[in-house]
């Protein structure tokens, strides 16, 4: 019988490395491995967990830390979330480091200005994703066009805005 | 235009910081956050430099999010801010998620549950949305920049195609010609 910790970690470390582009793009493995490789989660179980992610703060990828939790309790949590987010720490820590270094060098003076619309782009780009995925409508899209105006013209605190937009949901349900 | 302004931060008050927006942040959109608390809020960080760190942390491989909290946590106080970052983004949310994960199974149940959160995501796709405008408002206004920020969006946003090929391809050109116009 193998042990559950070390297949977190053969799991988990390994998808860290190709995630790039977001958490998301490594559902679909993680899905895999959980359900039908390992068979720690049924198919319903899996999604139910996956709701969870998304509706509780923080990043979506924690997804990772609740699976290792329903696996192998405390140390499966610590395992996985370490798994999943400690590799690539290391690298994007020694770009930092080397970017410091070389402030206003002439490349990275270049990187600056040549990122900044493939970052405009990707931004947007994730924006018009999520602005499709939402369910809810033109009520949803209203809200969402609205939130953004308050943010652009204002410095409110955006908790109180998400408040808001819960409200607005819930008042409107009994109207539309 | 808060108090901190002009107070350098403490790695552990960076830590609170990055626990306290991983906590808050329903409904996803984490470097909206990010953005609003650093930049325009403290005045930490000037939005090119925040931008970068952006730009840098999705083109990288690893969660995203993670990436952006080590590089931010860095450029304010080094090695101590990159642990800040890291541990304050990944824990406290980590400890929640396994408290709700059992509550939340059970409140699924109720209608008003979905409506909430529903409510809750759409406002926080504003903050995204305001997020790219602010980017975008950024962009030099020539053809080709112009021209690449739009095919880097259509390619992610229309076509779905794979982030890093995008941002290695537009990314590319798009460096060579400021290197050669610098």
């Amino acid at each position: 019988m193998s042990n559950p910790l070390w297949d977190l970690l053969t799991v988990f470390a390994p998808i860290s490395i190709v995630t790039i582009g977001g958490g998301q793009s490594a559902i679909a493995d993680i899905h895999r491995q959980v359900v039908d490789v390992h068979h720690w989660m049924t198919q319903a179980e899996f999604v139910n967990a996956f709701a969870i992610s998304r509706m509780t703060p923080g990043p979506g990828s924690l997804l990772a830390t609740l699976i290792g939790w329903q696996v192998a309790g405390f140390w499966g949590a610590v395992v996985a979330t370490l798994a999943l987010f400690g590799p690539t720490a290391f690298l994007i820590y020694g770009v930092a480091h080397v970017w410091s270094r070389f402030q206003g060098a002439r490349w990275q003076i270049a990187l600056e200005t040549g990122l900044r619309p493939i970052a405009a782009g990707m931004i947007l780009a994730a924006t018009y994703i999520l602005f499709n995925a939402m369910d809810g409508g033109w009520v949803a899209e209203g809200v969402a066009l609205a939130s953004t105006a308050v943010l652009m013209l204002t410095r409110i605190n955006p908790l109180l805005l998400l408040a808001c937009g819960a409200g607005i949901f819930v008042s409107l349900h009994g109207i539309v | 235009m808060r108090n901190s302004q002009g107070q350098s931060p403490t790695a552990l008050g960076l830590f609170l910081i990055f626990a306290r927006i991983g906590l808050t942040s329903f409904g996803g959109g984490l470097s909206g956050w990010f953005l609003r608390e650093f930049v325009q809020m403290r005045k930490w960080m000037t939005e090119e430099e925040f931008f970068n760190g952006l730009a840098i942390s999705q083109a990288l491989p690893g969660i995203n999010i993670k990436n952006l909290a080590i590089w931010i946590g860095y450029r304010m106080l080094g090695r101590k801010g990159a642990v800040a970052g890291f541990l304050g983004i990944i824990v406290p949310p980590g400890i929640v998620i396994v408290l709700l994960g059992t509550l939340f199974a059970s409140l699924m149940r109720f209608d008003v549950t979905h409506l909430l959160l529903e409510g809750a995501a759409a406002a926080a796709v504003g903050l995204s949305l305001s997020m790219g405008l602010t980017a975008a408002w950024r962009v030099p206004r020539e053809v080709m920049p112009i021209a690449l920020m739009i095919a880097t969006f259509v390619a992610i946003g229309i076509l779905h195609w794979p982030l890093i090929w995008t941002v290695l391809g537009a990314g590319s050109v798009s460096v060579a010609l400021s290197y050669f116009n610098v």
